[in-house]
C-alpha cells in the first residue's frame, strides 16, 4: 500500500499493483539521471500496461519530463533496467525509440510550418511512385485515412503554418499514431486545445486504449486525471512516490503525493513592520497570456507568486517589468498611475526584476563579474563627461560582493566560471546597486545548492526589512510557504487566489494551483 | 580593463612557457611576427634581401591597409555587438563620388557642380562624413525597426549604395580635385588617420559607457533589455558610428587617389571583416578589440606585401588569404569550445 510519508522512495517501489507480467508494455527499474549539479531522478520505476491511460504527476521539476524523455530515447539514463515486452532495451534516439513502437508527443510541437500536413504526417516514409519520386496523390489518400480512422477534419494538403495550435495539436497525434506505436507519451497535450476539441482528444485515447495501446499522459490538470486515466504514478524531487488505480484515489490524496514532502529546511523569516502600498496592479492583461491580474505589495511585504509552469507567474513579473508590455491594466507606483514601456522605464520607476532564466536573460556569460554587476548603473554620478568612472564601481562593486559573499578571487574572472549560486549573487547585486524599492524576484533560488540558497533567503528578508517591497515567484512549494507574507496563486492566466501567510498551507497552495 | 581578454583562451596560454597568462593581443602579435619571419626568412633565400629592414616596404604595408583598418575599427564595433556589415566598401565608393564632386578646382571645365568649385575643403570632408554617417544610420534604422537580421539590411545597402555611386556621375570619374583635399591622402596622412581612429575608439570601447553596452548587447542581448539598456537605440548608434568611419574611409581613398569612382572600396567591407575575424573578434558577439583588429589588418598587409616582395602572383595571395580567414575562424570556435570545457 501506498505510505503518505515516503521518505524512503525505495519502499515505494513496492507499491505497484501487482500486474501479470505478459500485459506489460514497460517496465523500468532503478532508473537515475543526473544533470550537472542536479539528479534529476533516482532510483525511480515505472511501468505501463497495455490497453491503459497511465497518468505521471508532480510538481515542477519532480522528474516527470526527465522519465517520459528517457522513455522516448532523448536522454540515456545513468544507471537502471528499462523493458519493453519484457526485453531490455537500450534506446539511443527518439527514432530508435519510434521504431521500437514508442511515439511522442512533444510540448513544443515539432512540425515543420511549410510543409502540408500531409508531408509532416508521413516524413522520412512518403510513398513512392514507381520511378523513385515522392507519390503525393497516395500520401493524401493515406493521410485521409487515417484522418478518418481519428475523426479529424483537416485537409491533407494544406500547410501547417496556416492551421491553429490546435489543428497543429492533432496533427501530431495523427502523426504519433500513423506509427502504429504500442506506446503513444502526451506531454500536456490539452495545454493548447479548447473544451470542445478536449473532447475530442479524449474520444481519440479511449479508442486508442480500447486498441490495447499504453498511453502515458502528462498533465497538471486535476479534472483530467479522473477523466480519462486509469492509473497515476506520482512523482516528487526526482523520486518515484507510488503508482495508483485512479479509483481508489481522491483529489486530495493526489496533491498529498504531490506536496507531501516536511518543511525541513528552515526559513529566516522576520517579522518586519509592513508600511505603505508600493505597488498596485488592477486587471494587468497580456492578450493571450494572463487576463485580469489585480494584486498590491507594501513596503517591507514579501508577496509570493505561486503556480505551475504554464500558468502565468513570470509573464506577469515581465509585464510588470516592461519586458512585454501590458495590453490592458493599470500599475500604480505608490499610488501614482505608471506607465511601463519598457524595463528601462520600470527601472526609472524603482523597479529591479531578477529573470528566471540566468544564462538566457541574466548573465553576460563572457564578460566579467565586474562588468555584469555594473550595467545597470553606468549614469548619473558614475559618468563623468561620457566617461566610466570605474575606480568608483570598482570599489562598490567590490563592496556589494563582499556583502554578498560572491565567492570569486577577483571580479574581473568571467561571470561563467562560477557556481550558480555566485551568479545568482552577482545578479541580485547588479539590481541592488540600482537601490531598488520594488524587487521581482523569478526563482531566486533555482538550481543553486543549499548554503547559497539560505544566504539568498536571509538577504531577501534583509530588504523587506529594509522597506523594499518583494514580489517572489517561485516554482518550490516550501520557499513560497516559508518567505512570504501573503501568496498570490495563480492557474491558466488568472489569479485563483491571494492567501495569508496564516492560512497557508502546501495542499491549500496546490488546489489553487491545479485550478 | 575589465573587459580584457585575461581568461585563458588555452591550455598552453593557461600555464604555458612563460607561467603567466597571455592577453589574446599578444597571441594574434606573435601570429603577425610569425607571418613577418616566414617572409624574412624566404626573403634571405630567395630574393637575396631584407624584408622587414626597409622602411619604405614597411609604409607602404601599413599605408595599403590604411583604409581597411579604418573601416574594420567601425566593423570591429558592430560585431562585437553581435551584427555584421557588409556595406562598408560600397560605402567608401558613395562618400568617395559625393565628397570628390565638392573638391574639384574651376581649372577643371567639366566639374559636376560648375558652380561648386573651389570650396574650402572642410566641404567635402563633412559632406563626405555625412553620407557616410546617413548610410549607416540608414542600416541602424532598418535592423533595429523590423528586426530582420543585419547581414540583409545592410547587404541591401552595400547594392545600393554601389548603385548610387554609379548614378551620381552615370559611371563617369571625378577628377581634377584641390590640392588640399589631395592633402588628406598624401604620404603617410592615411596611416596617421588609421591609428587615431583606432586609439579613440580603443579608449571607447573600454572606458565608455557606449563602449560597456556594445559588449553587454553582444554578449546577451535579451540580458542587456532586462537590465534596462534601450537596446535598439544603441545598434542605431553603433552603425551609425561605423557608417561615420566607412565615409571617412571613402574621403581618405578619394583623397589619396586624387579622384572619386564608382569602383572604389570593393570588397573592402570583406577585407574589414577578416581583420576583425583575424584580430581575434567573434563573430558569436561580446569579445574582440580594436587593438587585436589593428594587428589584424596588419597580417592582412604584411601578407600582401610580403607575396609582392616575393614575387608572387596576386591569385595566390587572394587563396591564401582565403583559407586564413577561415583558419582564423576555425581557431576562434575551437578556443571558445575549450573554454566551456
Amino acid at each position: 500500500m501506498l505510505s503518505l510519508a515516503p521518505e524512503k522512495p525505495q519502499a515505494a517501489a513496492l507499491s505497484h499493483p501487482p500486474v501479470e507480467r505478459e500485459t506489460l508494455l514497460i517496465e523500468v527499474e532503478g532508473v537515475r539521471k543526473a544533470f550537472p549539479g542536479v539528479v534529476a531522478l533516482d532510483d525511480v520505476s515505472f511501468r505501463l500496461r497495455a490497453g491503459t491511460v497511465h497518468a505521471l504527476m508532480g510538481e515542477n521539476g519532480a522528474g516527470k519530463s526527465t522519465l517520459m524523455k528517457i522513455l522516448a530515447g532523448v536522454y540515456i539514463p545513468d544507471k537502471g533496467v528499462y523493458r519493453l515486452h519484457g526485453r531490455e532495451i537500450a534506446l539511443t534516439s527518439p527514432l530508435d525509440a519510434l521504431e521500437n513502437g514508442i511515439a511522442m508527443i512533444h510540448q513544443e510541437l515539432n512540425l515543420m510550418p511549410f510543409m502540408s500536413i500531409a508531408e509532416n504526417i508521413w516524413i522520412r516514409r512518403e510513398p513512392l511512385n514507381r520511378f523513385g519520386l515522392i507519390d503525393h496523390a497516395r500520401m493524401y489518400q493515406m493521410t485521409r485515412e487515417l484522418f478518418a480512422q481519428l475523426s479529424i477534419d483537416l485537409d491533407p494538403e494544406a500547410k501547417v503554418a496556416s492551421l491553429s495550435i490546435s489543428s497543429r495539436q492533432m496533427v501530431e497525434i495523427a502523426r504519433a499514431v500513423s506509427y502504429n506505436s504500442d506506446v503513444l507519451i502526451m506531454d500536456e497535450p490539452t495545454s493548447a486545445l479548447t473544451e470542445h476539441e478536449v473532447a475530442h482528444l479524449f474520444r481519440i485515447v479511449r479508442m486508442l486504449r480500447e486498441q490495447g495501446k499504453g498511453i502515458i499522459y502528462i498533465t497538471h490538470k486535476m479534472n483530467e486525471l479522473f477523466e480519462i486515466a486509469d492509473e497515476v504514478s506520482v512523482f516528487r524531487d526526482g523520486h518515484f512516490i507510488g503508482c495508483k488505480r485512479v479509483e481508489q484515489l481522491t483529489h486530495d490524496e493526489v496533491i498529498r503525493m504531490m506536496v507531501g514532502r516536511e518543511i525541513t529546511e528552515m526559513f529566516p523569516k522576520t517579522i518586519v513592520p509592513i508600511g505603505e502600498v508600493a505597488l498596485e496592479v488592477e486587471n494587468l492583461t497580456l492578450d493571450g497570456v494572463f487576463r485580469d491580474v489585480t494584486f498590491s505589495v507594501r513596503q517591507g511585504e514579501i508577496l509570493g507568486v505561486a503556480g505551475l509552469i504554464g500558468s502565468g507567474r513570470s509573464n506577469v513579473a515581465e509585464t510588470l517589468f516592461g519586458v512585454s508590455p501590458a495590453s490592458s491594466g493599470q500599475i500604480r507606483i505608490n499610488g501614482q498611475a505608471v506607465t511601463v514601456d519598457s524595463p528601462r522605464t520600470a527601472m526609472q520607476h524603482g523597479m529591479a526584476f531578477l529573470t528566471e532564466d540566468r544564462k538566457d536573460t541574466g548573465c553576460f556569460l563572457n564578460l566579467s563579474i565586474q562588468e555584469n554587476m555594473q550595467i545597470s548603473v553606468l549614469g548619473g554620478d558614475n559618468l563623468k563627461a561620457g566617461f566610466v568612472r570605474q575606480q568608483a564601481l570598482d570599489s562598490m562593486c567590490a563592496a556589494m560582493s563582499g556583502t554578498l559573499r560572491v565567492k570569486t578571487p577577483n571580479l574581473d574572472e568571467r561571470i561563467e566560471n562560477l557556481s550558480g549560486g555566485n551568479q545568482q549573487k552577482v545578479l541580485i547585486g547588479r539590481w541592488l546597486l540600482t537601490k531598488p524599492k520594488i524587487l521581482i524576484l523569478d526563482e531566486p533560488t533555482r538550481g543553486i545548492d543549499v548554503g547559497a540558497k539560505a544566504e539568498i533567503h536571509k538577504l531577501i528578508c534583509k530588504l523587506a526589512g529594509q522597506g523594499v517591497a518583494v514580489i517572489m515567484i517561485s516554482s518550490e512549494l516550501p520557499e513560497v510557504l516559508g518567505m512570504s507574507d501573503r501568496i498570490m496563486v495563480m492557474h491558466e492566466g488568472r489569479v485563483t487566489g491571494i492567501v495569508d501567510r496564516a492560512d497557508a498551507t502546501q495542499v491549500s497552495i496546490m488546489t489553487l494551483a491545479a485550478g | 580593463m575589465a573587459i580584457s581578454n585575461t581568461q585563458p583562451l588555452d591550455k598552453a596560454a593557461k600555464s604555458g612557457a612563460f607561467g603567466f597568462k597571455l592577453p589574446a593581443e599578444a597571441r594574434i602579435f606573435m601570429v603577425l611576427l610569425g607571418v613577418a619571419l616566414i617572409f624574412e626568412l624566404l626573403g634571405w633565400i630567395f630574393v637575396g634581401q631584407s624584408f622587414i629592414a626597409n622602411k619604405e616596404r614597411l609604409i607602404v604595408m601599413v599605408l595599403q591597409v590604411s583604409v581597411i583598418g579604418i573601416i574594420a575599427v567601425g566593423v570591429t564595433q558592430i560585431i562585437i555587438m553581435g551584427g555584421i556589415d557588409l556595406s562598408s566598401g560600397s560605402v567608401v565608393a558613395l562618400t568617395a563620388m559625393v565628397s570628390a564632386s565638392l573638391a574639384q578646382t574651376s581649372d577643371f571645365a567639366r566639374a559636376v557642380f560648375p558652380s561648386l568649385t573651389d570650396l574650402p575643403v572642410i566641404a567635402p570632408l563633412v559632406a563626405g562624413l555625412l553620407v557616410g554617417l546617413v548610410c549607416g544610420l540608414i542600416n541602424g534604422a532598418v535592423i533595429a525597426r523590423t528586426a530582420i537580421p543585419p547581414f540583409i539590411a545592410t547587404l541591401g545597402m552595400m547594392v545600393t549604395a554601389r548603385g548610387l555611386a554609379k548614378w551620381y556621375t552615370k559611371g563617369e570619374p571625378i577628377s581634377m580635385l584641390s590640392d588640399n583635399y589631395a592633402a588628406i591622402g598624401a604620404g603617410i596622412n592615411p596611416i596617421i588617420i588609421f591609428l587615431l581612429t583606432a586609439l579613440v575608439f580603443h579608449i571607447v570601447l573600454s572606458y565608455t559607457r557606449y563602449g560597456k553596452y556594445t559588449y553587454a548587447i553582444g554578449a546577451n542581448r535579451a540580458a542587456a533589455r532586462v537590465a534596462g539598456i534601450n537596446v535598439n537605440r544603441h545598434l542605431i548608434l553603433v552603425y551609425t558610428v561605423a557608417g561615420l568611419l566607412s565615409g571617412l574611409a571613402g574621403v581618405v581613398t578619394s583623397a589619396r587617389a586624387v579622384s572619386g569612382q564608382a569602383g572604389m572600396g570593393m570588397m573592402y567591407e570583406l577585407d574589414a571583416i577578416a581583420a576583425a575575424v583575424i584580430g581575434g573578434t567573434s563573430l558569436n558577439g561580446g569579445l574582440g578589440k580594436i587593438t587585436g583588429t589593428v594587428i589584424g589588418a596588419l597580417i592582412l598587409g604584411t601578407m600582401t606585401s610580403g607575396f609582392t616582395f616575393l614575387r608572387i602572383d596576386a591569385y595566390y595571395q587572394e587563396i591564401v588569404k582565403g583559407i586564413i580567414i577561415v583558419v582564423a575562424v576555425v581557431a576562434d570556435q575551437y578556443r571558445q569550445r575549450n573554454r566551456r570545457s
